[in-house]
């Protein structure tokens, strides 16, 4: 296959030599703004999540000038909040062998190389200092007796690098950001506008200078004009209609910088989480994640025989297959998430399968018996309170029900090393870019790229940027901000002008049940093509059929989310076309047509060891795929194995 | 799951004001078809899915985790904020604690410091103005010491967490008569109170934001103790204790 990657704009910049140093030699190259100089920058934050704030005040705090915006009524409430479980970091404390490098390792290898290795070696080595500077703000992550950090273990790995907050973890490292910012709000260095929600990008001279916004509230549409944009907008699970993804998450920022010239990389990736509460009724609007981390101590399996609809007490000990611990022998109930989930998948298939037949048990009685039920309350209290408050069962007295469910899109905008897409001066960070996670994230790392992108990487690779020069000053009043706006207001007008029969809602869930068919936990050929060709005449149906009620001038939640799917579309037939064009089965991407014989993937890194990289050419059916190759010169590929 | 009750009706009274400026009163509507594992929220999705086919416009609320932990959602169900249960978000609160065919109202969370935006929907950009007035700790990136340098007992990082648990809701100003923060306030001053990186500025973060709260139009607190009855995460009345002496404390040392 023809890489066409000579060209400039895929240039990954990741440095050549040994990765262990990367980063470090990264930096010392870097132009510097100089700090009178900074305070004449402005820079566009759009989003307030861990990425965002985290930007935000960091940026701030150096001296320039930020613009952030937020979709909520305050960035306290940015979705990064739910996060539940944890994050990593290579501290080691534990003493159970871990280091910089075996984070690294373990990140690649649960991508299965299909990430980039100097990004995830950085991640790794930053890792140390996000404890650090989350401790000094006062996150109040767990303890042990004597005082010292606490540790749990995650899926994927065989050490406890894990640092949590009871189930809270990302509320509080979000709470950490956010006073951080606060604290630059008050000393006039970041200016905070909530309720905004991003509709356009604005390029000038071929380079991100603003945004065009809608106020949530009045509905005005407002232009902001920086020197630089940073999208950190998080991820797009809920195209899948239901997903552990907040209400509001979205692909709307990314989508339209995609549209003005932003390359998207790999739309295929989604991250199918394992441990999610099954879903009831058709009117349900999310799905509610049990952490990860419940799989330390919970075994997980299904009765032996199909169809045995005993209640799980009356199952002996013998007529159940606890699949994990059989099929992956080395890490049992502590697989990487695609593997989990594929394997749940695949006994209820089987017609093994609990409760409604798409759940199985996830089980705390042996460890209750073990560890005793105060030791239990005091690691998952709260999870097992939220689990019985959502299906009325209690998990102490009977095992839980999980299903695997959409979770998080390791797909995103293209970037380079220094967080750049492909538009000069917009960088994206944290959930809303593609890089470091490969074809499958593993658990507790991505609150740690979020805050690695915003407190470590984004002051020192933007100073590089603005200390490049050549950026004249531009003013909203400039004619690309008009524009922009205009195609926004059409669209806004567009939509409230159809007056259909059916709602936006109606739309989604149609659209989000197609793709978890079709490009969820598994995908092949056919499918694929008959994807396409459904979501092509869904679109075509939108667009003469949706109901959006009221105005353009008020606040109206309807419109917000007519937008959201009307991109949503665009973006699903997108994510079918990379799933159809990876001709290989690789972390979250699990192609029918290639697999082992024992039905795991199988990978083709002849062929498709590279990011696959969307450019806009009018209609998604035109998109251009660019491939930027990987090389792994540290880790050397191997097959994922888990047995 | 394994309730398989049929499916239930309500009647309901929703508040419904066009705007800030705007009269409100109450409207009734009824549904159907509704699940009891459903959510309250995702009965009011299923009114408005209702509302929007018969050409009206639906109601406005604001939500966005939709599992108990952003604060975003927030509505006075039956007269308490969050509705019937303790502990429980109204996003959390679910169909099976209302008997099929009872009659529920739904109003915004109500205080001076909250106008409304539209319906159900309402401003709390207050707290956040708040917390700008010193609810952080004072570093810059960057410049952390090595994390396990400063022990904290883990019942101190307990207690800390318990207070870090806020979700900034506001459920406890609308409940309270006098729409005073307190809990809010106090959850965050006894975080900070609590752990070794918070005590650099404790004396002017407690007078600070204490003052804050004052010019944000929030009330005093007298004592009630609607809030603890109302919050969603269990912060105690302990919270506004620690703060008062947190306050006189700072008040006697900085002489005002
Ligand atoms: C239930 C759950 C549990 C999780 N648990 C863990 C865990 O234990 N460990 C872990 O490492 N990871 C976990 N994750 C993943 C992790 O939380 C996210 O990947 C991460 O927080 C994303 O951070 P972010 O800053 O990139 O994006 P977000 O936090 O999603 O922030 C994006 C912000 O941008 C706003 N926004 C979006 N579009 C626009 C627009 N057009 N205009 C303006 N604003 C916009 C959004 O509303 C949001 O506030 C979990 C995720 C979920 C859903
Ligand atoms: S103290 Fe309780 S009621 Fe008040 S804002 Fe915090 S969580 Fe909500
Ligand atoms: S919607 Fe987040 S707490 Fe209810």
């Amino acid at each position: 296959m023809a890489t066409d990657n000579t060209e400039a704009k895929l240039d990954s910049r990741a440095p050549s030599g040994p990765v262990e140093t990367s980063w470090e030699r990264h930096k010392r190259d870097a132009r510097l703004v100089s700090p009178a100089n900074k305070r004449k920058f402005t820079i566009i934050v759009v989003g307030t999540g861990l990425a965002g704030g985290s930007a935000a005040a960091s940026l701030a705090e150096l001296g320039y000038n930020v613009v952030n915006l937020c979709i909520q009524d305050s960035p306290r409430r940015a979705h990064s909040v739910a996060a539940q479980g944890g994050i990593n970091a290579a501290k080691n404390y534990p003493n159970d062998g871990d280091s910089v490098f075996r984070l690294f390792y373990d990140t690649v290898k649960g991508g299965d190389f299909r990430a980039r290795e100097a990004n995830v070696y950085r991640l790794a080595q930053e890792s140390v200092n996000i404890i650090d500077q989350c401790v000094a703000q006062g996150v109040p992550f767990a303890r042990e007796y004597g005082g010292m950090l606490a540790n749990r273990s995650f899926g994927g790995a065989q050490v406890s690098r894990t640092f949590y907050a009871r189930g809270q973890t990302g509320q509080q490292l979000l709470l950490g950001a956010y006073g951080s910012l606060m604290r630059q709000v008050h000393a006039g260095g970041v200016k905070m506008f909530p309720r905004r929600e991003m509709l356009d990008l604005v390029v000038i001279d071929g380079r991100a200078r603003g945004v065009v916004c809608r106020n949530l509230v009045t509905g005005a549409l407002e232009r902001y004009a920086g020197d630089a944009v940073l999208l950190c907008t998080g991820g797009y699970s809920t195209v899948f209609f239901l997903s552990t993804n907040a209400v509001n998450s979205n692909a709307t920022a990314a989508w339209r910088c995609y549209k003005r010239g932003a390359y998207f990389a790999n739309p295929c990736f989604t991250q199918i989480h394992p441990t999610c509460i099954p879903r009831v009724g058709e009117q349900q609007s999310k799905l509610t994640l049990m952490s990860e981390s419940l799989r330390n101590d919970g075994r997980v399996w299904v009765p032996k025989a199909a169809g045995d609809k005993r209640l799980p007490g009356q199952i002996a000990e013998s007529e159940r297959d606890y699949f994990l611990e059989r099929m992956y022998p080395a890490f049992g109930n502590l697989v990487p998430r695609d593997i989990a989930s594929r394997a749940a998948k695949l006994v209820c298939d089987e017609g093994r399968g609990v409760g409604s037949g798409l759940a199985v048990y996830l089980d705390f009685s042996d460890a209750v018996k073990r560890l005793g039920k105060e030791t239990i309350a005091d690691r998952y209290g709260n999870l097992f309170e939220m689990y019985r408050e959502i299906t009325n069962h209690d998990p102490y007295e009977t095992p839980m029900q999980i299903y695997p469910a959409p979770h998080y899109t390791m797909g995103g905008l293209w970037v380079d090393y220094n967080l750049m897409s492909t538009i000069p001066g917009l960088h994206v960070l944290g959930e809303a870019n593609f890089s470091d996670h490969g074809a499958n994230r593993l658990g507790a790392s991505a609150l740690m790229q979020g805050l690695c992108d915003g407190y470590f990487v984004i002051p020192h690779t933007l100073g590089h940027y603005l200390a490049g020069g050549g950026l004249v000053s531009v003013s909203t009043d400039h004619a690309a901000f008009a524009e922009a706006e205009t195609r926004v207001k059409e669209q806004v007008g567009k939509l409230l002008a159809i007056g259909g029969r059916k709602s936006v809602r109606e739309f989604h869930y149609q659209l989000g049940t197609l793709l978890w068919d079709r490009v969820g936990m598994a995908r092949n050929a056919t499918g694929l093509r008959g994807a396409i060709e459904k979501i092509r005449a869904m679109r075509d149906e939108f667009w003469n059929n949706v109901r959006v009620p009221g105005s353009g001038e008020d606040f109206n939640k309807e419109l917000e989310m007519a937008g959201r799917v009307a991109d949503y579309f665009e973006l699903g037939e997108l994510m079918c076309r990379d799933a159809l064009e990876r001709e290989e089965s690789c972390g979250c991407h699990f192609r029918e047509e290639y697999r082992t014989e024992e039905g795991e993937c199988k990978r083709d890194d002849e062929r498709f060891s590279f990011v696959s990289a969307w450019e806009y050419a009018g209609r998604t059916g035109d998109a251009r795929l660019h491939r930027e190759p990987l090389e792994f010169d540290t880790v050397h590929l191997a097959t994922r194995q888990y047995k | 799951m394994s309730t398989r009750n049929g499916l239930r009706s309500y009647s309901l009274k929703i508040w419904r004001q066009a705007g800030p400026d705007k009269p409100g009163n109450l409207v009734d509507y009824a549904v159907s078809g509704i699940h009891p594992d459903m959510s309250f929220l995702e009965m009011l999705d299923q009114l408005n899915q209702d509302i929007v086919c018969a050409g009206g416009e639906p109601v406005a609320f604001d939500s966005d985790c939709r599992e108990g932990i952003c604060g975003t959602c927030g509505i006075v169900i039956d007269g308490r904020p969050h509705g019937p249960l303790v502990n429980v978000t109204a996003c959390n609160l679910r169909m099976r604690e209302f008997p099929d065919g009872a009659a529920i109202v739904a109003e915004p969370f109500r205080a001076k410091a909250f106008p409304i935006v539209k319906d159900l929907v309402i401003d709390r950009s207050a707290l956040d103005r708040v917390i700008q007035h010193g609810g952080y700790v004072s570093i810059n990136v960057g410049s952390a010491a090595e994390a396990n340098q400063m022990p904290i007992p883990k019942d101190i990082a307990e207690q800390a967490m318990d207070s870090a648990a806020c979700i900034g809701c506001g459920a406890c100003v609308a409940s309270c008569p006098n729409a005073s923060a307190s809990l809010f306030v106090g959850a965050k001053i006894r975080q900070m109170m609590l752990l070794p990186q918070g005590k650099a500025e404790r004396t002017r973060r407690v007078l600070e934001m204490v003052q804050q709260m004052d010019a944000e139009g929030f009330g005093d607190c007298s004592n009630h103790g609607e809030c603890e009855a109302a919050c969603p995460k269990a912060i105690t009345l302990e919270n506004i204790a620690t703060m008062r002496r947190e306050y006189v404390r700072a008040a006697l040392k900085s002489g005002c």
